[in-house]
């Protein structure tokens, strides 16, 4: 039970991947595969951070004057992190926009009766 | 079939994953990098928040690569969707309770998102969370009372302009400096608003760049409804 | 540490539960709550820039602009 409270964060982003993955492979129906698309992309967002954390750190921000550099947590991870929620955002609104334009050309949204995204 | 393979897939990610998060113990401090940035952040740029100064200054190239991404979705969206005949349906107008509450509304909101991005040094925040609320402002304006939507065209003079104005201060740091997007400008006191050089100058920049973008692409979205 | 545990489940819950609805605008908002959980989850993980641009870009417009695609093809998963 303490590995599982240790470890918490990592198990809650890795099971996000997981399900994310899981829906995009599995579902039919072309939203809720885009749907698993950015479960898959906050997941892995989750992850990256969780990885940067410090034990007792604090924000990497000066705001007070008594805050010293040795106490913060990783900024790196953070500023890549920032850059990809809003990639994920634009391929989101892209890939929302193919599934608008497929809806009008088939007249439906099921992967197995579109023509060449079948498998 | 399908959900056989799939669970076959998953088994084997879930493996993989576990075997490289082993190598690296949850909470321990395991820095490099980030250390040094820790340490001479404040001296070398004069930004009170590093992620802002890290975002900018240290990793801008990879900041001016995902605003041409954004870019880039952008066009591909309002290439997809073009569509010659527009629809020429009278728009009739909303309520007096909705339009009264979206007039009242919308400059708070706006007011809201330039806060966030012109204090993006010395606060938590920045050009893409304060660009976000902006985009949310014209969101409430195509939702509420949509006659009175902004042109297409002045939103992209202003994401245009934006990403402009990102370029010409890259550029002005290469002819002032050695490089690329050189902080040029004087850092100034620590924690006031004038400070730390050029990064309120592109934050600014960026900001107003992402907030038209996202409401262009929701305007895109909402044209011709059914 | 309790809490955190709690967000969590609830975030597994929300994730699960888009995956299984039928009617699409249910799932949307299933995914906006997975959002929601993630963004309070970088807050205790002090990162607040982070935070702040997952609650206002994935909570707020990825839902959005879900719920005009959706309009715009079939509301209902076949």
């Amino acid at each position: 039970m303490s590995f599982v409270y240790q470890n918490i964060y990592y198990i809650g982003s890795i099971g996000l991947i997981l399900i994310g993955l899981y829906i995009v492979l599995v579902k039919r129906n072309l939203i809720k595969v885009i749907i698993g698309l950015n479960f898959l992309d906050t997941g892995i967002n989750l992850l990256l951070i969780s990885v940067g954390y410090v034990r007792h750190g604090t924000a990497p921000i000066f705001s007070r004057p008594g805050l010293s550099p040795g106490q913060m947590v990783d900024p790196v991870p953070q500023a890549l992190v920032l850059t990809a929620i809003v990639i994920g955002v634009a391929v989101l609104a892209l890939a929302l926009s193919l599934a608008v334009r497929l809806y009008e050309h088939y007249g439906t949204l099921d992967l197995r009766k579109i023509r060449g995204l079948r498998w | 079939m399908r959900k056989v393979i799939g669970i076959i897939f998953l088994g084997v990610i879930i493996w993989g994953l576990v075997l490289s998060l082993s190598q690296v113990p949850f909470g321990k401090d395991k820095m490099e990098v980030g250390r040094r940035y820790l340490k001479r952040g404040t001296e070398e740029t004069g930004a009170a928040n590093i992620v802002t100064s890290v975002v900018v200054t240290y990793r801008g190239f990879d900041t001016l690569g995902e605003v041409t991404v954004l870019f880039i979705a952008a066009l591909g969206l309002g290439a997809v969707l073009y569509t010659r005949r527009r629809s020429s349906e009278r728009i009739e107008p909303s309520s007096l309770v909705l339009r009264t509450g979206c007039r009242f509304l919308f400059p708070l909101i706006l007011l809201f998102g330039t806060y966030i991005f012109v204090h993006g040094h010395l606060t938590p925040g920045g050009g893409f969370q304060g660009g976000a609320i902006i985009a949310s402002g014209f969101l409430l304006i195509y939702l509420g009372c949509p006659e009175r939507r902004t042109q297409e065209l002045r939103l992209g003079a202003t994401e245009s302009l934006g990403g402009l104005a990102f370029v010409v201060f890259g550029l002005l740091g290469l002819a002032v400096g050695g490089y690329f997007l050189t902080n040029f400008l004087p850092k100034g006191t620590f924690n006031s608003l004038i400070s730390a050089g050029v990064i309120p100058l592109i934050y600014v920049a960026i900001g107003f760049k992402v907030g038209s973008e996202l409401a262009g692409i929701m305007g895109n979205l909402m044209e011709r409804t059914k | 540490m309790i809490f955190v545990a709690l967000l969590v489940l609830l975030m597994f819950v929300g994730a699960v539960a888009a995956g299984a609805f039928r009617d699409l605008i249910n799932a949307v908002i299933a995914s906006a709550l997975v959002s929601f959980t993630a963004a309070i989850l970088f807050y205790f993980l002090q990162a607040p820039d982070v935070a702040m641009a997952e609650a206002s870009i994935g909570a707020a417009l990825t839902t959005a602009i879900f719920v005009v695609a959706i309009r715009r093809t079939r509301r209902y998963e076949e």
